[in-house]
């Protein structure tokens, strides 16, 4: 079907963007000539568009603006919609839209029911055709900024999107003009958006990406190997989140209005509303601030309110859902089947990762070899709201010069399902406190095959002949009792009895990552290296799992070469555990 | 990837290693893990690539450039096969979907009323009666969510029926409260639902008792701030771990208390007794129940123990052990008394032989030396009388003059003082009962030429017999 046989016009000019879509934001991006992810501000100046749309009589209001309608017009005012895209009925939550249009069963699908034109009449939107409006608007506002329309775009989605989610989606895009390239999870984009960045180092690693959302909080633990990822682990909260946030902020100024006026505003749906939009912005706002505000004008009973919060009130009321967060990230490392000290990087992604408690709590949690990615632990941070969308962007660029068919079949499990290793591989070397020498590890279990790794190795100081032994490693978790200094006479928890629980053992114990050491594969003999000489050891896995070694002393010629065969690839596919 | 540096050295190659062209293949790598890989970034196009050489996957391709295409269109693409056989054994990174609830619903439990919370099975409501205290904090948000699916108002109204979100609001509380750890431990502390009864004696009398024990220490055990708690093991349970069981479960320090049960504090400011009084009577209710608890408890140790066959097994063994030591005692020692006994009386025998020997020795060195002395004497008369009967060594008729004499006696007496018993023994034999001069004098110059050339005697030394 090219151009020249069925006379079709060339494929147009394609301009494709990056867009996260969120049940709470979305967020466009480009990448610049310079292959630099940018996130577009659309005409009101929002990078962190809410996914909201409202209509007053017969008009559409969009992001913000959409949003504020929820005090007056919540009812024709359409939110939290993107998991309903794709999905029957009975398997949504409806929850989230307890303050705006409620979706409804119609036929086989979902819709709201609004008075989305001038007449008075109610008519049914399905979620289908109110993502392609969100889609429309979105790609309106790319448009006008890039000055070029825009016509294809990778969306990031969920890891536990259905391939039905995927099709609704792919086609709502369409019908809003937008020629859906790839999808691609958001974990994933938030990994290439950090990786993407010129002063990235491509170095093998386990990312533990947090996407702390409005309505949902989804954690994946990735392995990325010489820059191809494999995700590890996944899980989803729908408990704990930024509404929980925003929640615990409307209970604590709701009973300060009570205590002083009697009358309690959650109790109105529209004072419930105002408070609501006020709390989040004095979150937002204790994100950056050690004090914030929140005023209503007219909360309740024609009253207004205005009170303020510090950060350490704020950070105490909330100190449980912070606690729910921590504890989820824990969870999925251990899905992972990975202790805490396997993660080299946490990135924090999505609107609440803004919130600094959660990521020194993380801190906390992990050794301080760990990176947490976030703007309160780390000044070189990427936004973490714009994590996805600019992930997508990358991606947009890299795929946009192919036609789709090709990106489907590049796509294809028939190529991303890969056998993954399941210990590492290195080599053994000699210490002077080990007598039996030491695991190196040169390529790291989940790597996808075919992969190789080279590394240099030193030799005893005078040079000679040695030995490359190459075996499997095993990641050990070595537990040991550190003495706690005693406090001078008195135990020091004296007066503490209310919460001395977890005082009371009194040794700490220091947990260390060490190397058992697995299979032995091959040797390789390496002779009469030069004094302060050093051996280059490559090892290489097929794609077959044959796996090659390759010995020689670094700058030399010839060397040793072997190989081994191959291994099998399990059979059992069930999930971890959990 | 960069080549990465390590520090440490390889190790020398041992002495008497071999390998076919210095390389040896011993293992074999583990089996793999099938995983999809994300197909995101330009290190994947370079694996799309890389894969596609393979006899395996070789159909398509990540196409490099728009000219690569044309030849790709006639390539084979995937088909719907390919996808379900290559995600055949995919590890699973996602959990199922949330699925059926599992626990069918009391309809009594359907049509309670929120404000009533208090009264209600929290777990019961959310479907996890078989988990109770047990149930992960996972568990019950996905336990929740599932109910949430069921009851939202929303999706009653879609079934036709009335917008009554009583129930709904049941599941908010009840997840509320297991959510929240502290409300959790309270609810927790009162769920008798979740209690083991101790067996009555009748149970006790037929069942058996670990059976029949081991359930209600596990539940209790749920209460205490020490975890893991021991169990009560069985009949070949060391007399330490019972022992250590029985003192864990007697010095219990347990978590639960009786808020949970307290009565409303009334909430106006108005009637500030009123509310003292009401804070007043719950905070002795929980002290009273609390002391009850640890009462109750302690009772229910108790009767463990009474019927613990193994406390009366160690006893048992302990006696026997005790008397086993003793009698191991006694014959060790006596074993000692007699070893010792029969080590002096050795002693005193060799040293009695001893003795002996060496008396025995004395005497007999003592004759000996008398004998080889009067022996001496003996032999050194032959000698004398032998040169003074062959006439001083001079032939027959010449008298021997007085210097003769002298000279030859000197002679014997510097051969005499040379020699040793042995040889002047043999030299006796030689000459004794000989007569005739000149063979006495041949023996003597023979004698005198021998000691000469062993060294004894210097050339001329012996002035006559020498000659
Ligand atoms: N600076 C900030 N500090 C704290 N919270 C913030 C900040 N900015 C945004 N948020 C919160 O982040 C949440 C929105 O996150 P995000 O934009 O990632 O939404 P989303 O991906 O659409 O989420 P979901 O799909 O889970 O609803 C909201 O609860 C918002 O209040």
């Amino acid at each position: 079907m090219s151009s020249q046989e069925d006379g079709e016009i060339s494929s147009p000019e394609i301009t494709a963007i990056g867009i996260s879509f969120g049940n709470s934001n979305s967020s466009i991006a480009y990448t610049s000539g310079e292959g630099k992810a940018e996130v577009i501000a659309n005409e009101e100046g929002d990078r962190q568009i809410p996914s909201v749309l409202s209509y007053i009589e017969g008009e559409e209001y969009h992001g913000t603006q959409a949003k504020s309608q929820l005090v007056r017009n919540s009812r024709n005012t359409i939110a939290y919609f993107r998991d309903y895209l794709g999905k029957d009925f009975d398997s949504i939550d409806p929850t989230p839209c307890h303050a705006s249009a409620h979706p409804q069963k119609h036929e086989s699908t979902i819709a709201f029911s609004v008075q989305d034109k001038e007449s008075e009449a109610q008519n049914i939107v399905t979620v289908s055709e109110i993502t392609t409006r969100h889609i429309r608007r979105l790609a309106s506002s790319a448009s006008d900024f890039l000055g070029k329309s825009v016509n294809a775009a990778v969306i990031t989605v969920p890891t536990n999107v259905t391939d039905e989610q995927r099709e609704a989606l792919s086609e709502a895009a369409k019908a809003a003009g937008v020629d859906v390239l790839q999808m691609i999870s958001e974990p994933t984009a938030a990994v290439l958006a950090y990786d993407a960045r010129p002063e990235a180092i491509l170095k093998d690693k386990i990312i533990v990406v947090a996407d702390l959302g409005g309505t949902r909080s989804d954690m994946a633990v990735v392995a990325s190997r010489g820059g191809v990822y494999s995700i590890l682990s996944t899980s989803h909260d729908y408990e704990t989140a930024g509404v929980q946030l925003d929640q615990v902020l409307i209970d604590h100024f709701a009973k300060e209005f009570i205590k002083k006026n009697k009358t309690d505003p959650r109790e109105n749906e529209r004072s419930l509303a105002k408070l609501k939009l006020e709390a989040e912005a004095t979150k937002k706002a204790l994100s950056l601030g050690g004090n914030a505000s929140c005023s209503v004008e007219s909360l309740a009973d024609g009253i207004d309110f205005s009170s303020t919060i510090n950060r350490t009130r704020y950070e105490l009321l909330a100190g449980k859902v912070f606690g729910a967060f921590t504890r989820l990230i824990e969870e999925a490392v251990r899905k992972a089947d990975l202790d805490i000290l396997d993660v080299d990087e946490v990135i924090l992604s999505g609107g609440t990762s803004h919130t600094p408690k959660i990521s020194q709590n993380l801190q906390r949690l992990f050794p301080p070899t760990t990176r947490i990615l976030s703007p309160s632990t780390l000044p070189t941070a990427i936004d973490p709201s714009s994590l996805s969308a600019r992930g997508a962007a990358i991606q947009a660029s890299l795929v946009q010069e192919f036609e789709k068919e090709d990106i489907e079949q590049s796509t294809h499990p028939m190529v991303t399902v890969t056998p993954h290793l399941r210990n590492a591989i290195g080599v053994m070397v000699v210490s002077e406190d080990v007598q039996k020498g030491l695991f190196s590890a040169l390529i790291e279990k989940e790597t996808a095959v075919p992969c190789r790794r080279t590394g240099l190795f030193a030799v005893p100081r005078e040079g000679g002949d040695v030995v490359v032994k190459i075996c499997e490693g095993l990641r050990d978790i070595k537990v040991s009792k550190k003495e706690k200094p005693k406090t001078n006479g008195k135990p020091a928890s004296d007066d503490s009895d209310l919460d001395s629980d977890e005082d009371e053992d009194g040794d700490e114990e220091i947990r260390e990552k060490v190397w058992k050491i697995g299979a032995v594969l091959a040797e390789a003999a390496v002779k009469g290296v030069k004094k302060g000489g050093k051996v280059e050891v490559t090892i290489k896995v097929e794609a077959d799992l044959a796996v090659q070694v390759e010995a020689r002393e670094a700058g030399g010629k010839g060397g040793v070469r072997g190989s081994l065969g191959k291994a099998r690839v399990a059979e059992n596919g069930s999930a971890g555990s959990g | 990837m960069a080549a990465v540096q390590f520090s440490l050295p390889l190790p020398v190659l041992p002495q008497d290693w071999v390998g076919e062209k210095d390389f040896k293949a011993i293992g074999q790598l583990s089996s793999a893990t099938q995983r999809n890989i994300e197909p995101v970034g330009p290190h994947f196009l370079a694996h799309a690539r890389r894969v596609s050489k393979l006899p395996l996957i070789n159909r398509n391709i990540f196409a490099a450039t728009n000219s690569d295409l044309q030849q790709k269109r006639h390539q084979r693409t995937f088909s719907e096969d390919d996808r379900i056989q290559a995600q055949e054994n995919v590890k699973k990174v996602e959990d199922d979907d949330v699925g059926e609830i599992s626990e069918p619903e009391d309809p009594l439990m359907l049509q309670r009323d929120a404000k009533d919370w208090k009264g209600q099975d929290h777990y019961a409501v959310l479907g996890l009666t078989k988990h109770r205290y047990k149930a992960t904090e996972t568990q019950i948000k996905r336990a929740h969510r599932k109910k949430v699916l069921r009851h939202h108002p929303d999706k009653k109204a879609a079934a036709g029926s009335s917008e009554d979100d009583s129930f709904f609001k049941c599941i908010q509380k009840a997840t509320e409260i297991l959510l929240d750890p502290v409300k959790r431990r309270q609810f927790d502390s009162v769920d008798e639902a979740a209690d083991v009864e101790p067996p009555s004696k009748k149970q006790a009398q037929k069942g058996s008792f670990f059976k029949l024990w081991n359930p209600v220490f596990v539940a209790e055990g749920r209460f205490s701030k020490t975890q893991p708690v021991p169990r009560l093991g069985d009949d070949k349970s060391k007399k330490e771990e019972v022992e250590e069981f029985y003192n864990f479960w007697y010095n219990f320090d347990s978590w639960r208390s009786f808020e949970y049960q307290d009565e409303d504090v009334p909430d106006d400011n108005e009637n500030r007794d009123q509310k003292r009084h009401v804070e007043r009577k719950n905070n002795n209710a929980r002290k009273k129940k609390k002391t009850e608890d640890t009462t109750r408890l302690r009772q229910l140790v108790d009767d463990c123990l009474a019927g613990d066959e193994r406390i009366k097994r160690f006893k048992k063994e302990e006696r026997a052990g005790k008397d086993k030591k003793r009698l191991e005692k006694e014959a060790a020692e006596k074993k000692e008394k007699e070893d010792a006994q029969r080590a002096a009386e050795e002693k005193e025998r060799l040293r009695k032989e001893a003795e002996e020997a060496s008396k025995a020795e004395k005497a007999e060195g003592k004759k000996a030396k008398e004998a080889a002395k009067n022996a001496v004497k003996k032999n050194k008369r032959v000698l004398k009388s032998s040169v003074k009967d062959a006439n001083y060594l001079l032939p027959a008729g010449q008298e021997a003059g007085a210097k003769r004499v002298d000279q030859v006696l000197n002679d014997v007496e510097a051969v005499m003082a040379k020699i040793d018993p042995e040889e002047m023994a043999a030299l006796a034999g030689k000459l004794g009962g000989m007569k005739v001069a000149e063979e006495v004098a041949k023996v003597w110059s023979e004698e005198a030429k021998r000691l000469v050339e062993v060294g004894k005697v210097k050339e001329g030394e012996l002035k006559v017999i020498g000659s």
